[in-house]
């Protein structure tokens, strides 16, 4: 291991990088390549690819997402500005592309073919908005002239206006409820969270009454009747897996799941590896959401702060929908397990977007002081 | 590092020296650090939620007895008899082999024994099955009762059986395409076995309630004799023919109820593997063909039912009737004035064509529509093709069409609108379930004056004693008919050397009780030299199942007075 005199790039990087996070999703990883050996051949085989076709495939997006991941962790925070910006500039140019030359798959256009890949430019967007947002956020509570809240209401109408095109309900609620914790956590007037809080009700009002999928899928859930196979069969794969799952390979519900290998992959951890597992996967995701704020309750840098608790929240967010709607816990709603459904485009961007959090996590000299030693309440003026 | 640690200490010093500015800064800072321990404290919450959700679930006692993906156990489905009770479909029990791995003592003894009884069985594959150290495996689906009893013989441990069900059709494939499929599951995917479970079976069977003793058997109208000689009959002619495909129906008139169907090629349903390729679907219901001639029966119907003309009007077929840039000719032309018998036996286009100015075009549309001849057919049969039509009807369709060409239409339905022609005018939804003549009445629609029918059944014994039909003729039956020879559209333009032909006829024709129509596709000379027409293939076919199904369908031969066409009062 690298020395600790050592003050080349990569030994700095090793002794400052948050290791705790690193593992965490390293094993994350780890975990979507086994599961996706539990998961996706059933559907592999029943669309009439080779078995471990979707395998192979996550193996070999799992390369540049640990290469990206690991890469703008070594990026200072300025730099992560930088790329966010270059990234945010990229994915919505794509995303408006997208719309206009992009394949439609099941109704949506989400998906553009770059050199031959085919990519979903709103994957990539989410984080790098997050920062802007952050970096937006910040310099308005630097400096209250600049009209960064402003901007970010903007950008935010902006991207909620391309997914909404798409159409793609799912990031479109991810994106709106990230952005409004952010704005919360930045300081958000109360009135502010009022009349937000009624935009989002009346927009899933809107929602309901305009999309009549959206509309059936809540029905279905409130009232338990109408086709609700899908979400019955995950419920029915965890409650076999019990405890300690069927063993590696003995799931037989998850042949029935068409999403097996995506939205409800962690039913099938459930069938095959138990509810242990889940237990294991809800942690590792709690853990990282909850540290990443406890963090941002220490970290004195508003941009820093921002930006690293609007990424765990995105993550968080996501992570939550999808179990939940495996537990039956809300209305069915297509939404990849970060890190462990299969998904090129989701798998490498949620690698930049931890890289992300790696690179504002690394330890730095100016935190060590906390305010209560620079400042200990003493020495405040009596008046 | 370096720059880190620069830019904390530029950063410390101003804030200690503009105290006040800090204090009202951390402050603020305070106000925004309480809002991230709510969000941590939310999503702490969530994360609980859905821990506890977990600990329920893992509470709870999955479901017994259902055998859920690959293991799913086949459902019971009721047998499926003719109208007279012979089988048509039925259920076997068989058993399907299983191992335990993790419970085999011995992987190699195992497999040495079960190939002494399964000798297929593949040594490597079922050797690795057994020492995988599962919890199961399926060694082989489906063997036989006597393998079943050889193999508990042997008395391996960590070795059983798993009953299942399996839809057997022993009449292989007589009536395949009325009978449809079941998949894997026992579940109907086509024909009446799907038609059965959508009448409730599927859902009785959700809710556990069906056992094999407790279903009822479901009783078609089919004639398995009937069918037997239908199918036989087409697929003799098919070859004989060098046709592609061949097809034919025998339905009552009075009950709607279909009697025989078949459609050649077509499938085993016990091994249905080619069952879903293009060239095996059933023809009568499910394709909708240009019928040619034998729309003729309608629009002379149409006219006379118009009261437009009776049997003894005439129209003028003497020179080819110039419509546009078209030009109708007839193929067997007498160059005079015809009359409606003739223009009937000689099957003149120009003066059907002229029949149908005569109506306009509104009125025949209509009537086309009243035989539902225009309309997707309401029967049990899930595959039925909708007809097609022109977008927009013309004077040029309304010609091409009075002589059957320029609308398509499936066979089945042909045939039921000819029933109307011959039962009194009633037309009846077709049926593959038994119905009484008092069901009949119920669903029977008036859609002729009976008047036209008796002039309809002259007019078919007629072209059978004198004109295109002579070939249909059995001694004692009666038969009455019309050919229709149609050149059949490739890429668009009407094909010389391709046709289809039907013949539609009907018996006794004094007073009809059975419709019969055969279509067979792409015929060719039987030999080279002879003709292709539908008189030459067509009506033979007719013939051969009226003469060997007939006494079945209890129909009593008249012999003495042949001439059917002289009982018939004008």
């Amino acid at each position: 291991m690298a020395s600790r005199v050592d003050r080349g790039p990569v030994a700095t990087w090793w002794w400052t990088v948050d290791r705790w996070y690193l593992a965490a999703f390293l094993s994350l990883m780890v975990l979507g390549v086994v599961l996706s050996f539990a998961a996706s051949p059933a559907v592999a085989e029943r669309i009439g690819l080779d078995s471990f076709h979707f395998v192979e495939r996550q193996i070999m997006f799992m390369i540049p997402a640990l290469i990206a991941m690991i890469g703008v962790s070594f990026l200072s925070a300025r730099n992560v500005r930088r790329l966010a910006l270059l990234i945010l500039a990229g994915s919505l140019l794509l995303m408006l592309a997208a719309l206009f030359i992009g394949v439609e798959v099941k109704g949506a256009r989400r998906w553009v073919a770059l050199a031959g890949v085919s990519v979903q430019p709103s994957e990539f967007m989410k984080p790098a908005f997050v920062i802007i947002c952050a970096w937006l956020f910040a310099e308005h509570r630097r400096q209250p002239e600049i009209p960064g809240n402003l901007f970010a209401m903007i950008l935010l109408v902006l991207v909620l206006a391309l997914l909404v095109a798409q159409p793609d309900l799912g990031q479109t609620m991810l994106v709106a409820g990230t952005w409004g914790v952010m704005f919360f956590m930045a300081g958000m007037p109360w009135i502010w969270i009022l009349l937000l809080g009624a935009l989002g009700i009346a927009g899933a009002l809107a929602a309901y009454t305009v999309f009549p999928h959206v509309a059936g899928r809540i029905d279905r859930f409130l009232t338990g009747e109408g086709d609700t196979f899908q979400v019955d069969t995950g419920r029915e794969a965890i409650i076999r897996g019990g405890w300690w799952g069927q063993g590696p390979g003995e799931g037989t519900v998850k042949r029935i799941l068409p999403d097996s290998h995506t939205d409800f992959i962690f039913s099938v951890a459930a069938e095959e590896f138990g509810i242990v597992l889940c237990f294991v996967v809800v942690a590792l995701f709690a853990f990282i959401v909850l540290k990443g704020l406890r963090f941002a309750l220490r970290e004195e840098d508003d941009f820093t702060r921002f930006a690293v608790s609007g990424l765990v929240i995105l993550m968080g967010f996501q992570s939550v929908i999808n179990m939940s709607v495996n537990l039956q816990l809300m209305p069915a709603k297509g939404m990849t397990l970060p890190f462990i459904s299969y998904g090129g485009s989701s798998l490498v961007a949620m690698a930049i977007s931890m890289g992300m959090v790696l690179a504002l996590t690394t330890r730095r000299p100016e935190r060590r002081k906390t305010s209560d030693y620079v400042f200990p309440p003493r020495i405040l003026p009596a008046e | 590092m370096k720059r880190w640690l620069k830019a904390g200490i530029a950063r410390t010093k101003p804030h200690a020296e503009a105290q006040g500015i800090v204090v009202e800064g951390r402050r603020k800072a305070n106000g925004g650090r309480s809002r991230v321990f709510i969000t941590m404290a939310v999503f702490f919450g969530i994360y609980a939620t859905i821990t506890g959700r977990l600990v329920y679930l893992g509470m709870q006692e999955p479901e017994t007895g259902q055998f859920f993906g690959g293991g799913r156990m086949a459902a019971s489905r009721p047998d499926i008899l003719d109208r007279n009770g012979q089988v048509l479909a039925t259920d076997i029990k068989s058993a399907s082999l299983f191992a335990e791995p993790r419970r085999i003592v011995d992987p190699d003894e195992a497999v040495e024994l079960l190939s002494t009884v399964l000798p297929s069985l593949d040594y490597e594959q079922t050797y690795r099955k057994l020492t995988s150290g599962s919890g199961f495996a399926w060694l082989k689906r489906e063997i036989t009762p006597r393998q079943q009893n050889e193999i508990l013989q042997l008395g391996i441990p960590g070795i059983g059986f798993r009953p299942e069900k399996r839809r057997f059709y022993p009449g292989g494939p007589t009536a395949s395409h009325i009978l449809g499929l079941v998949n894997i599951d026992n579940e109907g995917i086509a024909g009446m076995e799907k038609y059965v479970d959508g009448q409730g079976l599927a859902d009785l069977r959700a809710t556990g309630l069906v056992s094999a003793s407790s279903l009822a058997p479901v009783n078609l109208s089919i004639d398995l004799r009937v069918q037997h000689i239908v199918r036989d009959e087409i697929a003799t002619a098919m070859e004989r023919y060098h046709a592609i495909a061949a097809g034919a129906v025998v339905l009552n008139v009075n009950t709607g109820e279909i009697m025989a169907m078949a459609s050649v090629p077509d499938f085993d349903p016990n091994n249905p593997f080619n069952a879903h390729e293009k060239d095996r679907l059933n023809r009568m219901s499910a394709g909708v063909y240009e019928m040619g001639s034998t729309v003729k029966s309608f629009t002379t119907a149409m006219v006379l039912d118009a009261g437009k003309a009776t049997l003894t009007s005439s129209y003028d077929a003497s020179r080819p009737l110039s419509m546009g840039r078209f030009t109708i000719r007839d193929f067997h032309g007498k160059g005079r004035v015809l009359t409606v018998p003739e223009v009937f036996i000689y099957s003149s286009n120009i003066a059907s064509a002229r029949m149908a100015m005569d109506v306009g075009i509104a009125g025949h549309r209509e009537f086309l529509h009243r035989l539902g001849l225009l309309d997707r057919m309401q029967t049990e049969l899930p595959e039925v093709a909708s007809p097609t039509e022109p977008k927009e009807w013309k004077q040029l369709n309304s010609i091409t069409i009075s002589f059957g060409h320029g609308f398509a239409t499936t066979p089945l339905q042909t045939a039921v609108a000819a029933a109307a022609l011959m039962n009194g005018g009633k037309l009846i939804p077709p049926t593959f379930l038994p119905r009484t003549q008092a069901e009949a009445d119920e669903v029977a629609v008036q859609v002729l004056n009976p008047r036209t029918t008796m002039d309809m059944r002259y007019l078919y014994r007629l072209n059978a004693e004198k004109g295109s039909g002579k070939r249909a003729e059995v001694p004692g039956y009666r038969v009455g008919g019309k050919t229709g020879t149609a050149e059949k559209v490739v890429n668009g333009r009407y094909a010389k050397d391709k046709r289809f032909n039907a013949f539609l006829a009907a018996f006794p024709i004094e007073n009809p009780q059975y419709v019969v129509l055969s279509v067979i596709d792409e015929p060719k000379p039987e030999k080279p030299g002879m003709g292709a027409t539908a008189g030459s293939n067509a009506a033979p076919i007719v013939a051969n199942i009226i003469r060997r199904s007939a006494p079945l369908l209890g129909v009593k031969p008249e012999f003495g007075h042949e001439s059917g066409a002289l009982l018939v009062s004008n």
